[in-house]
């Protein structure tokens, strides 16, 4: 375990180290911004909207006592929206595609000598692979988040409008109630997405570049990958709850 | 030319490299045989620069490997070509994105000078009208003449090809080898060749050293080898029928 740290801590060093030509570089952040985010846009958008409509219709169903106000239901979608479900969650679900996609990619790079070919050439390879995935993911996957929250509070509307389980107007209200504690959900959220960012890609990447073997082992890594990030993702969640909102 | 002196190897407990020496000449291509296991791998990783001998010394023509800091270290392999097992040719990237990847990240080249350069190579390994392709869309001789065209974009001093053709048919494989032939003569490289295929060894070894359980066994001319006393070369030679039958002709 403790070498393996060595080795993690190591590849984060390395992943900052002078860029061989920047321009190179740059065109690598954007090829990961595309490949990391706005490909797991439309799967965090779907999630998104579903687990916003059937909060709205849970949440409404427990709620029968008349003495709780219709927006309750809003305040609730948003409150679970916001601090769990769209920064926790998603960053769960994108461990899942985004780590098995980076130590897959990266591994296979790994078995067939891609990697050896980089550092022959006089590339540091950590920081020519690694960095820009964790640079551009710590840029997309909040914005990601924030698609998150637009479109599960629209799936919790589309229900009101469509069954008229409560009024769409008692919803947004709901939504926009106590909005002076908003921008501190919104940072938190953003701050806890950020850090999962890093560690789905930081871990992944660990995964997949230190692979030793054949293609039995790339598997295996990808597997590790999300299981670990997963695991990590757990515990940062919880130390990070106690740190910003207690 | 490449020198190595003394040089020794293990990982854990088992030594791969022993005590293992022998100078690669500018403008011929020297050849490191042996059986599979044997060190060859090692020993050019070691070469290189992607491990580090246990003891010995490798010499860049003057420039001596150990000596050297990391950012000589990082000019040395700017100097070096390697051409992989696997081709090792970028997935992400067309034929034409590979041949410019070390023009694109190490020169100031501007884009016309580094098309004319990816061109001029790609034609040099009789790749024509491939550029927009994917390594995935060429067969495997293609992709090694692909790679081949990478190793040498940046006008290499020094080009090792880890067992240039394996997993080609003879034919691919003696243009491979006949191609590595042409340019080390063209550019007076060193040229490294890792093999344990006998035909490349009779059709390019100028400068041979056999390798057996990580020692060096023998070393000597593909003239030479045929009549070669030593057993473990001479059993390595001689295991197939054909060429036993061969040597009771001759």
């Amino acid at each position: 375990m403790i070498p393996a740290f060595g080795k993690y801590m190591t590849m984060l060093y390395s992943i900052f180290l002078k860029p061989e030509k920047f321009s190179i570089y740059w065109k690598r952040f954007v090829d990961e911004v595309i490949q990391l985010g706005l490909k797991s846009l439309f799967i965090v958008i779907l999630m998104s909207g579903f687990m916003g409509a059937v909060l709205v219709i849970q949440t409404a169903s427990v709620i029968e006592s008349a003495w709780i106000p219709d927006y309750t239901v809003g305040f609730t979608v948003k409150q679970s929206m916001l601090l769990e479900f769209c920064p926790t969650i998603i960053s769960l679900i994108l461990a899942g595609k985004v780590g098995s996609n980076i130590a897959s990619e990266l591994g296979t790079m790994r078995v067939t000598e891609q990697i050896d070919a980089l550092e022959v050439m006089g590339v540091n390879s950590i920081g020519y692979l690694i960095g820009p995935k964790i640079l551009a993911s710590l840029f997309i996957f909040p914005v990601v988040i924030m698609y998150s929250m637009v479109f599960g509070f629209l799936g919790g509307g589309i229900v009101c409008y469509a069954t008229e389980i409560i009024p769409v107007e008692q919803y947004i209200e709901g939504i926009r109630s106590f909005s002076e504690d908003n921008f501190g959900y919104v940072r938190y959220a953003l701050i806890k997405t950020s850090v999962f960012a890093f560690l789905i890609t930081s871990i992944s990447s660990f995964f997949g570049y230190f692979l030793k073997g054949g293609a039995l082992e790339v598997g295996k890594a990808s597997t590790k990958a999300v299981v670990y990030s997963s695991i990590f993702i757990l515990i940062a969640n919880y130390i990070l709850t106690q740190l910003i909102l207690i | 030319m490449i020198t190595v002196k003394h040089i020794s190897k293990s990982f854990a407990d088992v030594q791969i490299l022993k005590d293992v020496s022998f100078v690669f000449e500018t403008g011929k291509t020297n050849l490191i045989i042996g059986k599979s296991g044997s060190g060859k791998s090692v020993l050019t990783k070691c070469i290189v620069g992607l491990f580090e001998p246990d003891e010995g010394e490798i010499f860049y023509d003057e420039r001596k490997l150990s000596d050297l800091k990391p950012k000589a270290r990082k000019e040395i392999r700017k100097e070096i070509g390697m051409l992989f097992q696997a081709s090792a040719l970028f997935d992400s990237l067309t034929v034409e994105e590979n041949v410019a990847f070390p023009l694109n990240m190490f020169t100031k080249m501007t884009k016309e000078e580094i098309s004319d350069r990816v061109n001029f190579c790609l034609n040099r390994v009789n790749i024509i009208n491939k550029n927009q392709l994917f390594p995935s869309e060429l067969s495997g001789g293609m992709q090694k003449r692909v790679a081949i065209a990478r190793a040498i974009a940046m006008q290499p001093k020094y080009l090792f090809c880890d067992e240039p053709n394996s997993g080609l048919d003879p034919v691919t494989a003696i243009v491979i080898d006949e191609l590595i032939k042409e340019i080390t003569d063209e550019y007076n490289m060193t040229t490294i060749v890792i093999t344990h295929d006998m035909n490349s060894v009779l059709e390019i070894g100028e400068n041979i050293m056999f390798i057996d359980s990580g020692e060096n066994k023998w070393t000597g001319t593909k003239n030479e080898i045929l009549d070669v006393k030593v057993k473990e070369l001479h059993d390595f030679i001689y295991v197939s029928k054909f060429l036993q039958q061969m040597k009771r002709k001759r």
